[in-house]
Formats: structure tokens, sequence, C-alpha cells
């Protein structure tokens, strides 16, 4: 295996909208930022990968467009995945693997300011038993908090004090959209959105996105003085029939974590969980024991550009290596409805 | 950094997104779709013995193409559910409704679909529900227009 690390991260201001700038100059300030990040150019970079969403930008090939971001010229060797940025940085990281580059830059981003977010969100289920109710994506969450509730795996007030640390957490990081939290006998005092989810429950809906420079071995060495190594990095997947599975867990996110090599001193954890009782599906499945911190920087539940925020979890914990304030952490990025689809990360300081 | 002009000098225009295309749904969605036109309901044996319904293609635990259909129910319980206070386009309910996982009598899986009620009190997990069928049936999921709250037998 090739050492492959994180060697530079950098994300947006996270926002509810930003109705005057469209993707290309949302992203390109972001990706300049990473490359600036390590003195480099895209000359330097071997492999470029994207993630972002057709619907979520309304046009058919709509990471083309956004290739500007990165430069006309010179010509580069890209790809592009359509899920959260945390599966091109994987895409990026076998290209690497396969002797075929290497240094590569990832990014992830979406504008979801434009549409409805949760019925945008409709057309990931099922297009034959799921997609024709036009079911929204905080009610599908429901449907899995609910279970969780009826079988005592969480208290709604549970799922306030996740809502609530994380939020916390979110006021020292000046990326986040929501920076803070009201009391959670307060948040508790609400009324429910979508019964059994209250507003805090739910993410907010954020345009922004994200860019990350991987590098191999010398080169990462050369370009930094303490890369992210990333030690063990893999992604699974559950069944999208819903009604057909226990919602109340996720046993991708735990073969992905052994496969990965979760085990051992774990100084930080940053888990994309959307919704706040998913945090406690996605650390179950991680195995993470109470002295992890969790989410420092505020996860999913204070800024969640789709398609990024996954990615941005990489990169929080990375910068963290990276800066020498931890030595070691899991990165946790989700894919689809209901912790469907899971990625884990473990990455590592020298 | 982003920076973001007022939104108030932005020129606007609607943006219709649709991807359209055409499926074929196969011997196992498509029987369980026609089904729906004669107001029975499908499911599948799996390799555990489980029926499944709605019918997948292929068995969840090995992989392998599943094919004996079973007839289920038309009346089952409600598994897990939410309320929907402000129902979107496209959804066959345009009242507040609960969105379920609905346990069809003879079948081991749920179904995502929609129950009519008047409010988030009068829906529970384990609640009987019953099929309301639409007038007109095509053979989509739609078929079912959604599902009412059956009184205990």
């Amino acid at each position: 295996m090739t050492d492959v690390a994180i060697v530079s991260f950098a994300q947006t201001d996270h926002q509810r909208a930003l109705p005057g700038i469209n993707e290309v100059e949302m992203v390109q300030p972001v990706i300049q930022q990473a490359l600036d990040g390590v003195g480099a150019t895209i000359s330097d970079i071997d492999f470029t990968c994207s993630g972002s969403s057709d619907y979520l930008a309304g046009q058919a090939f709509s990471f083309v467009m956004t290739l500007d971001a990165v430069g006309a010229w010179p010509p580069i060797a890209e790809s592009h995945v359509e899920m959260d940025g945390a599966w091109a940085l994987y895409e990026a990281w076998l290209k690497i693997q396969a002797g075929h580059a290497d240094t590569a830059l990832v990014y992830g981003y979406s504008k979801a300011s434009p549409g409805d977010l949760p019925r945008v969100l409709s057309r990931e289920l099922d297009p034959y038993y799921q997609g024709p109710l036009w079911p929204d994506s905080v009610a599908v969450a429901g449907l899995q908090a609910r279970q969780m509730l009826d079988s005592a795996m969480i208290t709604e007030a549970e799922m306030a004090e996740i809502a609530f640390r994380n939020r916390q957490s979110a006021a020292n990081n000046p990326h986040a959209q929501l920076r803070g939290s009201a009391p959670v006998q307060e948040l508790l005092a609400q009324d429910y959105l979508s019964n059994p989810l209250r507003k805090h429950d739910c993410p907010p809906i954020t345009d922004g996105g994200c860019a990350i420079v991987l590098a191999a071995g010398d080169k990462a060495r050369e370009w930094v003085d303490r890369p992210a190594w990333l030690r063990g990095i893999d992604h699974r997947i559950d069944s999208h029939n819903f009604g057909g599975r226990d919602l109340t867990v996720a046993p991708s996110i735990a073969i992905a974590a052994e496969k990965a090599g979760v085990s051992g001193d774990i100084d930080v954890a940053e888990v994309h969980a959307p919704f706040s009782h998913q945090e406690k599906i996605v650390i179950t499945g991680l195995g993470l024991s109470d002295s992890v911190e969790v989410n420092p920087s505020g996860g999913a539940l204070a800024a969640n550009p789709m398609m990024a925020a996954g990615l941005v979890r990489l990169g929080e914990v990375a910068r963290r290596i990276m800066s020498a304030e931890i030595d070691r952490g899991v990165a946790h990025a989700t894919g689809g409805q209901l912790l469907q689809q899971n990625l884990v990360a473990v990455l590592e300081g020298e | 950094m982003a920076g973001s002009t007022d939104s108030q000098d932005l020129l606007r225009a609607p943006l219709t997104i649709e991807f359209g295309f055409s499926r074929t749904t196969g011997p196992v969605i498509g029987a369980f779709l026609t089904g729906l036109i004669e107001q029975r309901v499908l499911g599948i044996r799996d390799s555990a013995g489980r029926i499944v319904c709605p019918p997948v293609e292929y068995d969840s635990l090995t992989g392998e193409p599943i094919t004996e259909m079973v007839e289920v129910g038309t009346e089952g319980v409600i598994t897990s559910w939410s309320w929907v206070n402000t129902p979107r386009e496209g959804q066959p309910v345009q009242e507040p409704h609960a969105l379920a996982l609905i346990r069809l009598d003879g079948a081991d899986t749920a179904m995502m679909h929609l129950v009519a009620a008047d409010s988030d009190d009068a829906v529970a997990t384990g609640a009987r529900v019953r099929i309301r069928w639409a007038a007109e049936r095509t053979g989509q999921i739609t078929d079912i227009e959604c599902f009412e709250l059956a009184e205990e037998s």
C-alpha cells in the first residue's frame, strides 16, 4: 500500500443561501485556498475528483461547468462522483494506490438554497415504491427516529442534548452556519417540526463546499511538516429497502469501521450525522468509547452542505492532526438517507 | 471568501427540472404493480422464508434472484411513522398526514406509504391500517392512494 495523506483543507463559510453567486464562484476560492495551503498550482496535481449532484444544481452534467473553478488550462485528468466528496476522495485514494497519481485535488459542493431541499432529496429514494410518494427527507428521518424512540434506544431529551452539544461546539468554528444553541429545556419546549423531530433535530439547509489536497509518501512530507496519513479507509452500503431492515442500526458502519481499522486510541471523531438521533447510530456503529471527543466542529447539525459535509469531516480531522492538536482521529461520511451508505477513515500523524 | 450580491437586484426565472425517462419494471416489481390494478398486493418469499412486501428481485442476504410471489393482505400495522405538517407537491394526500412503514398481514417486512389521519394524536406504532385504493389504477404505487386507520378487530 502507498502511504497517502491529506495535506491541505479549505472550506467555505457555510451559509443558508448565497443567492448572488453560482457554484463556480462559490467553490473556486476554496480550491485556490487548498492549493495555496501547500504552495501548489493545478500543474502540481495529477488527478482531480469532485462530488456534487445534478439534482441540486438543476442541470445535467453540472460538474463539467464547475470545472471552470479549477481553471481551463492546463488540461487535467479528472473524475466525478454523484455523491459526497468523501467518495471522490476515496476514488482519488484508489488512483494513487493504483500508481496513476502521486497528488490529487478533491472537492465537494452544492447550493441547496434554490430548491425545496427535503422534496429534492426524495429523488434519492427507490423510484418504484417510494419516489412516487414524494416523501420529504425530514419525514423519512422521522421514521428512523421513531423506531429508536419506540425501542428505547434514545429519548427526545437525548436527541436535544446531541443537537445542543454539536451547535455549542460550532460556536468555536468560524465556518459553521449555526453557532450556538438554546438550552436543552428550551429546545424541548418547541413544537414538533415533523413528529417526532423538532427543528433542532434537523440539519440546516446550506450552500457551501470544501476542498482537500492528497499526496503520497515523500511528496506529502515535502509539502507539509505533519501530513494527516490515511491509515485506513473503507465504504459500505445497507439496503435501500427501508421497510426491510432495522433502521436503528447501520451494519455498514460497523463493517467499514472494522475494515478501516477503527480501534485503539482515538482523540477525535468527526461524524456525518445530519439528524440528531443518527449520531447515536453512527457512534455505536463505529464502536467509539465515551472518551472520544465527537464533532468538535459542530458536525452536520451546524452546517450541512450537501455533497460536501462528509468530506468536511475528513478535513476537520486532518486539520487537527496537521496542527499537532491531536494524533489520531476517525472521520465518517454518509450518503443517501437514513445512513444508507457509509465511509469511515482513520487518520494519524507521524 | 465568496461575497453575496444583494439578492434584491438579481434577475430570477423559474427552472423546471426534470430528468424524464421510462422504465421497464420487470417480472417482480412489474407483477406487484400490475397486481395493484386488481386491488391485490403481492410479496415475495426470500431465502429465509420471509415474505418481503413490496417484493424485491434479489435476496437481501444472499444476493440470489428470488421468484416465488405470495399474495398478502390489504390491512396491516404501522411499524414506524412520522407526521407531515406541510404536504408537498406530488404527495398523494394533500392534507397533513403521516408517512409510515406498514407491515401488511402475511408480510414480514414493511412498505413505505402515507396514512390519512386527523392529527398526529390519532397515529401510533402498532395501529392497524387498511388500504384506500385510488379510483383509477394504472399500475403504480400510487394506486394505493394512502392507508387509513382501521377499527381494532
